[in-house]
């Protein structure tokens, strides 16, 4: 009951953010809409009408696309085990887990440099040179040069190196010379993805053939992780099993490991560490390593497992989604995976909303938005759902 | 009644800060309002200047009902504030400083009337008898002129009813002997004033009236003339309280501290500490006396290994220790007690567990291979939290949700646990109850009876003629004397600590 009550309070703000945004999301659906807008004056209720009328098809868009149609999955029930009508009805939820994968890597990896007091926004860059890392081992080591459980390994182990390598320049920087990280790590963003560029556009062994488009070989003539579903139509991999067991990693080198006591301590308090006798620069280094090594094997995961492929744009929105997922989840791996699932529930859902009402996914964008501004004024957010029509106090206290 | 304050109530969540306070000062009188931190003084003068509403009560001047919505239309009242923490420009001369905000203006445009406005500042000073240089710059003045700047702010805004909040905390004695000159001065003028502070002696000096507050609530009303020191605190933490640390006569041995020669440099690069020499022995306490900002701090992070040592050299027990880290120093047998605990000695957001281990957590006992023990840490915890009397609900707790007594309990069980040599405690009582501190000075008393040098920092001279079995004074960056208990007078090291070696 007590451990009830206290998972309650924890994700009493999240969940409140989540719904309140998800309501002024359709506040804005409705007042953005033309035919709502011009039928306000004439005939309001008429138009508030339809402006909810449009508002609900828009979200149950969403939901369909997010966690799958009830009527698809009532006939695949129905069907006494239609393998097609099976992939019909589950495919938007896998792919809404699918979607979230990238999110829990980096959404854990930055969760670590945010826990040590570095705002590291270079997930982008460190999952770009993961994806890197792991492209030139599928290249390298796949279609038969080594056993594939070798292969995948090594995909791993280079997507690794490759993040925390990225992650080790903006640390080193900002344990010696004090460089803040916010710049570096944005910049080292930019360079990874011309990085990329220059890679896919100017090496055989890279390029997709006939070498024209800057973009890689398809990867997955190299290398292919195993899926884990019975159904072959439905592309989930080993990787969303491996990035929760990264979760439990993280969670565990954090809490219960020396190193991760002084990340911690060095980031809820700096001057406390080196009373302590904590090195900041290590304490840096050490959380950005391993903070780049987490994004890296995603980036790794993902550009083998599920994109199969490597283009310049490949991190796409995912290092910033990230930083919202990890604040959101108060950088606790276990929040972080529960707020990547929901992030991942939107913007899959969202693809759905636009192809069905054409609201824009840009859309998912502003309701994301809207839930990091809300998780980050916790107070506000209470004091939405403690009682919204209670007066004002008289007293001016703060 | 020039002010009267009925039954105030101000609720926080959580807390009742102010629990039907009623105070009132006549014109010309002093109030001396007593409290121990979290008392409620702070809310209730914030109520009186307007920062906060109550949520019941009334203030009344001059009979009549004031109702304040904001700090401006209680400075029309009359009401003037002096802060504990000054609020002057440091480059602004002392007449800019006083006239800010309500400047004398000239000509069509409006532009300062500087000559009009350092006759009125020249004018008030004679007045109340403030003397200060009118074109002096602010950064360049003591702090206790600073102080008298404050209070003309004050006057040239026409208060007549003057707050001053912990004036004393931030003088030597004489600057203190001075201030009350002023405040009767003031008295004998027809301003009301009200003194707020903790130290039993000034009210008794200075106060023609004495309210004290305990626990958000009046617990009672007195005059100079019927209290005493011993009453009033009695009064101030509802039990009797022992005002003087009992403690058996030092037996000193080998000296376990040396610092030769000591040179420490401050964040803008200026020498802190200038060539201290001094030791300290087993079984002895040494206090190291001073006004804030004397170098103290420096000493004590050179000392502990938070700040490089310019030169000079520092030997605990033949081991030099003057270029070694927090760490090294720490598990030489040095426990600190750091000035700032907020800061340096915990990290909020951690456990109380996790923070008593907070720079023991490497040892063996409570770790293996790069995995903390958590049973081992619990257990050590546990006992800690027993011995030490910390109350808390568990050692799973938030340091955080602490009361400052029971955080700073922690960090001396934390620092204690080690093998201690020496003890280095930096203001290892200010802003706790005196419950915790009488608790606070019994365990280090105790570390000295077990034969560790003990080197105490305060700036509270009370503590420091109480716990020193020899004291030395702090000037400066330079340590100007250091004088054994017998001829530590309050005297004598007050003019030290003013810079006058005579």
């Amino acid at each position: 009951m007590n451990g009830l009550k206290k998972f309650g309070s924890k994700i009493r703000v999240p969940a409140l953010s989540i719904s309140v945004a998800l309501l002024v999301g359709a506040l804005f659906i409705i007042f953005t809409d033309i035919e709502v807008l011009g039928g306000l004056l004439s005939d309001p209720i008429g138009a508030l009408s339809l402006g909810i009328g449009r508002a609900a098809t828009a979200y149950s868009a969403l939901f369909r696309g997010a966690f799958g149609d009830p009527e698809t999955i009532g006939k695949a029930l129905a069907s006494n085990g239609d393998i097609k009508l099976w992939a019909r009805a589950l495919r938007p939820i896998v792919e809404s887990v699918v979607a979230s994968v990238p999110l829990i890597f980096v959404g854990l990896g930055v969760s670590v440099a945010f826990r040590t007091g570095i705002f590291n926004i270079g997930g982008a860059g460190q999952y770009t040179m993961g994806a890197v890392g792991g492209t030139i081992a599928a290249l390298a080591f796949g279609a038969g040069v080594t056993p594939a459980p070798i292969a995948i390994l090594l995909v791993m182990i280079f997507g690794v190196v490759g993040g925390a390598a990225w992650a080790f320049i903006p640390g080193y920087l900002k344990a010696r010379v004090g460089a803040s990280e916010v710049i570096t790590t944005i910049m080292l963003n930019f360079i990874a993805g011309q990085f990329v560029f220059f890679l896919v556009s100017n090496f055989e062994f890279i390029q997709k053939p006939p070498r024209i488009q800057p973009v890689s070989k398809e990867l997955s003539q190299f290398v292919d992780l195993p899926g884990i579903l019975p159904i072959a139509a439905l592309r989930m991999d080993i990787s969303i099993i491996i990035a929760l067991l990264t979760a439990v990693a993280v969670s565990w080198f954090l809490f219960r490991s020396t190193r991760g006591f002084e990340l911690r301590a060095a980031g809820l308090n700096l001057a406390a560490a080196k009373y302590a006798g904590i090195g900041a620069g290590t304490s840096i280094i050490t959380a950005m390593l391993i903070s780049g090594a987490i994004s890296g094997l995603g980036g790794a995961l993902v550009a083998v497992g599920t994109i199969k492929q490597l283009s310049p744009g490949i991190a796409g929105s995912v290092g910033f989604t990230a930083i919202a997922v990890a604040l959101v989840g108060g950088t606790r791996p276990s929040g972080v995976v529960a707020t990547a699932l929901v992030f991942g529930l939107l913007q899959h859902g969202g693809s759905l909303m636009q192809v069905q009402t054409g609201i824009p996914i840009e859309m998912l964008l502003f309701i994301q938005a809207l839930v990091i501004a809300f998780i980050a004024a916790p107070e506000l957010t209470l004091g939405i759902l403690k009682n919204p029509f209670r007066r004002r106090p008289r007293s001016v206290a703060k | 009644m020039r002010l009267e304050l009925q039954k105030i109530t101000k609720q926080f969540p959580g807390v009742l800060a102010n629990d039907r306070i009623s105070i009132s000062v006549d014109k010309g009188q002093v109030l001396g309002l007593l409290g121990e931190n979290g008392a409620g003084k702070t809310t209730l003068m914030n109520i009186l200047s307007g920062l906060y509403r109550p949520d019941s009560g009334k203030i009344l001047i001059d009979g009549k009902e004031r109702i304040f919505r904001d700090p401006a239309q209680a400075i029309d009242a009359g009401i003037g504030m002096v802060h504990q923490h000054f609020m002057l420009v440091p480059v602004f001369d002392v007449t800019e400083s006083v006239v800010l905000g309500n400047e004398p203006t000239k000509g069509p445009l409006g532009s300062f009337d500087r000559a009009t406005a350092r006759a009125q500042v020249v004018e008030l000073s004679k007045k109340h008898g403030l003397h200060v240089d009118p074109d002096a710059k602010i950064e360049s003045l003591p702090v206790g002129v600073r102080q008298r700047v404050e209070i003309l702010k004050a006057l040239y805004r026409k208060s007549d009813i003057l707050v001053l909040d912990e004036p004393s905390a931030v003088l030597t004695p004489q600057e203190t002997e001075e201030l009350f000159e002023i405040i009767r001065g003031l008295a004998k003028g027809g301003t009301s004033v009200i003194f707020i502070t903790h130290k039993l002696n000034e009210v008794i000096a200075v106060a023609d009236k004495i309210t004290v507050l305990r626990r958000g609530a009046v617990a009672g009303e007195t005059t100079p003339k019927k209290a005493t020191a011993a009453k009033l605190a009695e009064m101030m933490v509802g039990r009797e309280v022992q005002l003087t640390v009992s403690r058996s006569k030092s037996k000193v041995a080998e000296p376990i501290l040396q610092v030769k020669g000591l040179n420490v440099l401050n964040d803008a690069g200026g020498l802190a500490v200038n060539s201290a020499t001094f030791e300290v022995r087993s079984g002895e306490i040494l206090a190291v006396a001073g006004v804030q900002g004397n170098g103290q701090t420096e000493l004590v992070e050179a000392l502990t290994g938070l700040r490089l040592v310019d030169s000079g050299t520092v030997v605990l027990e033949k081991k030099p220790l003057h270029a070694g880290s927090p760490r090294e120093i720490a598990m030489a047998g040095v426990a600190h007690i750091p000035e700032d605990r907020n800061r340096d000695g915990m990290v909020k957001g951690m456990t109380i567990a996790e923070n008593y281990i907070l720079n023991t957590y490497h040892l063996p006992q409570y770790s293996k291979n790069g995995l903390l023990n958590r049973k081992a840490i619990a257990a050590a915890t546990e006992q800690a939290v027993k011995d030490f009397d910390v109350r808390t609900p568990s050692i799973n707790t938030d340091i955080a949700s602490l009361s400052g007594g029971n955080q700073q309990k922690v960090i001396v069980a934390r620092e204690f646990s080690r093998n201690v040599r020496l003890v280095i405690a930096a203001q290892p009582t200010r802003g706790l109850d005196v419950g915790s501190i009488e608790y606070i000075h019994r365990r280090i008393v105790e570390q000295r009876d077990a034969g560790a040098a003990v080197l105490i920092v305060s700036t509270e001279l009370d503590e420091v003629l109480a716990l020193g079995d020899r004291v030395a004074v702090m000037y400066e960056g330079r340590i100007v004397g250091i004088l054994d208990a017998k001829e530590a007078t309050r005297e004598r090291v007050g003019l030290l600590m003013g810079g006058i070696t005579k």
